[in-house]
């Protein structure tokens, strides 16, 4: 007797990953091309979060762009700040005073763990562990309080000012600061106790989303995502800005540049910034905080209401269509954002706001990869390598 | 009364104690599950309804009631809407033939505390367990939806895998009692071996670990949760699911917890038995009694346990699971089995 094999016929599925799935956090669009749950071919959508922030910047004086820098990642807002200011102080050709230099450090490096926090704290939900999320934001509360406490408030501080900072840190920061540096790190080892050698989470992510050394570097990623494929480059150490030449800290890498290897490199630069920030505290110079030019930096209220300089600089900082102006020129300033490399390009054309601004934002170039890292795997990776890269949709589209 | 209408009135005071029992389980652990994730996880959980948030399922399920009864366009209307209905029913009828206590002697009458003492019991509650899977599947492909489906897939693979399992790991204890009827495994369990309790946890470790692994994956729990995952799937074959009709799953869903929960503690942890109580002289309806509270006091220690897992474990992927169920818990079962069959020939 002759058995016939009946060939099943199978058609390819696609399914629609987004713009508004729990696993994008944030809007954007996976078109997924499906073999049963195996990912045949990806195409990617962006722009549902475009807010026109580069082209808003060409109507703000380069002060007033501070506030629109901090919500393009929202979750590094401080980062995001001193980034572009450090651009338009390079731009001007000032350097800020140590106090100021040392502070903007601790807090880029508090804003560091909170981003961090939330990236593996959002990476382990979209794996299933719940608890792990909680127990990150918990002490991403800290930090927040904290946050507010020196800047006023709590999401895009906008604390830092061209030349300087918004105010002084206030009494008791150096103190709360300390506590909390003093106190972070048993959830970091709660969180790898719970993680990172549990079989299932290994499982989920060794493998996933790998990518190797030079193909990162081709295809321009940055940040843990290049890191983990064992390239060592953090523009901290590279190109050091804000005194981080001063502090002793180690870059971590990976080997196999996988999901897995990100979430340990995360994880360690979460102890090494906790590290800069406890030297930062202990060796805090004083001083002023802004640097000694009325053309840049408003000046004190005494100065203005009792000095008819104090008050012109006042009025010519503060009116429309004043502001400092920076010379005719481009500049490109890049920092080390928890994400990769923040970059502002400025052209100036001489007035007090910039002709145009270009921002090269980590999100976007490391989300450009994801559809190569995606391919061959399987729906649930999809989660995982999303997450792993930490996209920020505000970023992502600016 | 003729004998019949009395033993019909008491069947069904059984059911419907048991299905108000049941009721009430899922309302604790609605709640238990809550509150419980909130003590893991260093916050506090809903608290505002009640003592301690103990009605906060009463507050949602009002709510829920309340919910407009949405139906998806391109839906299959008649199964979408069975589906939940089939489920649910599903989940409460596998209840049935667990033994909650020993037998009650009331006014000269013998009352056996169980629905239904059927002496295939085993057999019955695999052949139901095995039946909820159709409420999950055609609710995927009814909602037409491809989360959904996906959903009602993945789960259709996962159930046969991990039924087998499931089902072969308990052979070692068939061997060994020689009987389906699960009071028949009770009693078998109310023996000693010096002080210890000849409870068949110790008699077959292995086989109760395969069993606790399968019963994860046979209840849709986290770690394989996987017909639902929320963050790839977004809650998969409910995802279409609204007001009651969610209800009835989530209901389904915690049912067939309660249930699992049971059936490990009847098959390994001697069910209703009390152990050191024989030697104590307690009145024999009070016994009765002490051993229902027994058998719920350990079967809220499973409850708990499921929920302990669930905050703590992050889920496995499609892939990943059919290959530990069918290359790790299948051969173990099996080698279990042989195992078991070794020692009973060696020692008689």
């Amino acid at each position: 007797m002759k058995h016939e094999v009946k060939e099943i016929p199978t058609e390819r599925m696609v399914l629609n990953f987004g713009p508004s799935h729990p696993a994008t956090h944030g809007v954007f669009r996976n078109i997924l091309e499906l073999d049963g749950e195996r990912i045949l071919d990806v195409e990617v959508e962006i722009g549902f979060l475009h807010s026109g922030f580069e082209k808003l910047g060409e109507h703000r004086t380069y002060n007033q762009f501070i506030t629109i820098a901090d919500r393009m990642n929202y979750l590094s807002p401080l980062n995001n700040d001193i980034g572009y200011v450090l651009a338009v102080e390079k731009l001007l050709g000032i350097e800020v005073p140590p106090r100021c230099q040392y502070i903007r450090a601790i807090m880029c490096e508090l804003n560091r763990i909170a981003d961090h926090l939330v990236s593996i704290g959002m990476h382990a939900v979209d794996v299933g562990a719940f608890t792990v999320f909680l127990y990150a934001f918990k002490q991403r509360e800290i930090i927040y309080d904290l946050l507010e406490f020196v800047t006023g408030s709590r999401m895009n501080n906008s604390y830092p000012r061209v030349g300087g900072l918004m105010s002084d840190a206030p009494e008791g920061f150096e103190d709360k600061v300390k506590d909390f540096a003093d106190h972070f790190l048993p959830t970091v080892d709660d969180i790898e106790r719970l993680l990172t050698r549990n079989r299932i989470w290994v499982d989920r992510n060794k493998g996933i989303g790998a990518i190797s050394a030079e193909e990162a570097i081709s295809w321009g990623l940055t940040g843990p995502c290049l890191r983990a494929a064992g390239v060592e480059w953090d523009i901290r150490k590279t190109e050091p800005y804000s005194s981080y030449d001063h502090f002793d800290f180690e870059i971590p890498v990976g080997v196999r540049g996988d999901s897995y290897d990100r979430y340990l490199v995360r994880m360690e630069e979460m102890r090494q910034s906790n590290r800069i920030i406890q030297q930062a505290i202990a060796n805090l110079p004083g001083g002023e905080v802004n640097v000694d030019d009325p053309k840049i930096i408003l000046p004190p209220k005494e100065r203005v209401y009792h000095s008819i300089e104090g008050l012109i600089h006042h009025f010519k900082l503060i009116m429309e269509e004043h502001g400092f102006q920076t010379p005719r020129g481009e500049i490109y300033s890049a920092t080390e954002v928890p994400n990769g490399e923040l970059g502002f390009f400025i052209i100036s054309d001489g007035t007090n706001k910039p002709y145009r601004i270009h921002v090269r934002a980590p999100s976007f170039i490391n989300y450009s990869v994801f559809p190569q890292l995606i391919k061959g795997h399987m729906i649930s990776d999809v989660v995982a390598v999303i997450s792993s890269l930490n996209i920020i949709a505000g970023e992502l589209d600016r | 009364m003729s004998p019949f209408w009395i033993d019909l009135i008491i069947i069904l005071i059984k059911v419907i104690v048991v299905m108000g029992a049941l009721l009430g389980g899922v309302m604790m652990m609605a709640i238990v599950e809550r509150r419980g994730a909130g003590f893991l996880q260093e916050r506090l959980g809903p608290n505002r309804v009640g003592p301690w948030g103990f009605f906060q399922p009463i507050a949602d399920g009002i709510k829920l009631f309340f919910k407009e009864e949405f139906i998806p366009a391109q839906a299959h209307k008649l199964l979408y809407l069975a589906a939940p209905a089939f489920f649910v029913f599903i989940a409460f009828a596998t209840f049935a033939v667990i033994p909650f206590g020993d037998k009650l002697e009331l006014f000269g009458r013998t009352i056996q505390l169980q629905i239904a003492d059927v002496n295939i019991g085993i057999l019955y509650i695999f052949a139901f367990a095995s039946l909820g899977v159709y409420g999950i599947v055609i609710a995927g492909w009814a909602s037409n939806n491809k989360f959904s489906l996906m959903g009602g897939l993945r789960s259709a693979a996962q159930m046969i895998s991990y039924e087998v399992a499931l089902g072969l790991s308990i052979i070692g204890i068939l061997m060994v009692v020689h009987s389906l009827r699960l009071n028949d495994i009770i009693v078998a369990q109310t023996h000693y071996w010096g002080y210890l309790p000849r409870w068949n946890i110790f008699v077959q470790p292995l086989g109760f670990l395969i069993f606790l692994i399968a019963t994860f994956a046979e209840v849709n729990r986290i770690p394989f949760d996987l017909c639902e995952a929320e963050q790839e799937l977004v809650v998969g074959y409910q995802v279409e699911y609204g007001s009651m009709k969610f209800v009835m799953y989530y209901m389904g869903e915690y049912v067939n917890l309660v249930t699992f929960s049971a059936l490990i503690v009847v098959l390994f942890f001697g069910g209703w038995h009390i152990p050191w109580i024989e030697g104590l002289a307690i009145h024999p309806l009070l016994l009765a009694l002490l051993q229902v509270g027994a058998f719920v006091v350990k079967v809220f220690a499973f409850l708990w346990f499921f929920v302990w897992v669930r905050w703590t474990f992050p889920r496995f992927r499609y892939d990943q699971l059919m290959r530990f169920g069918w290359l790790v818990l299948l051969p173990l079962a099996i080698f279990n089995i042989f195992a078991t069959g070794v020692v009973m020939v060696l020692i008689p």
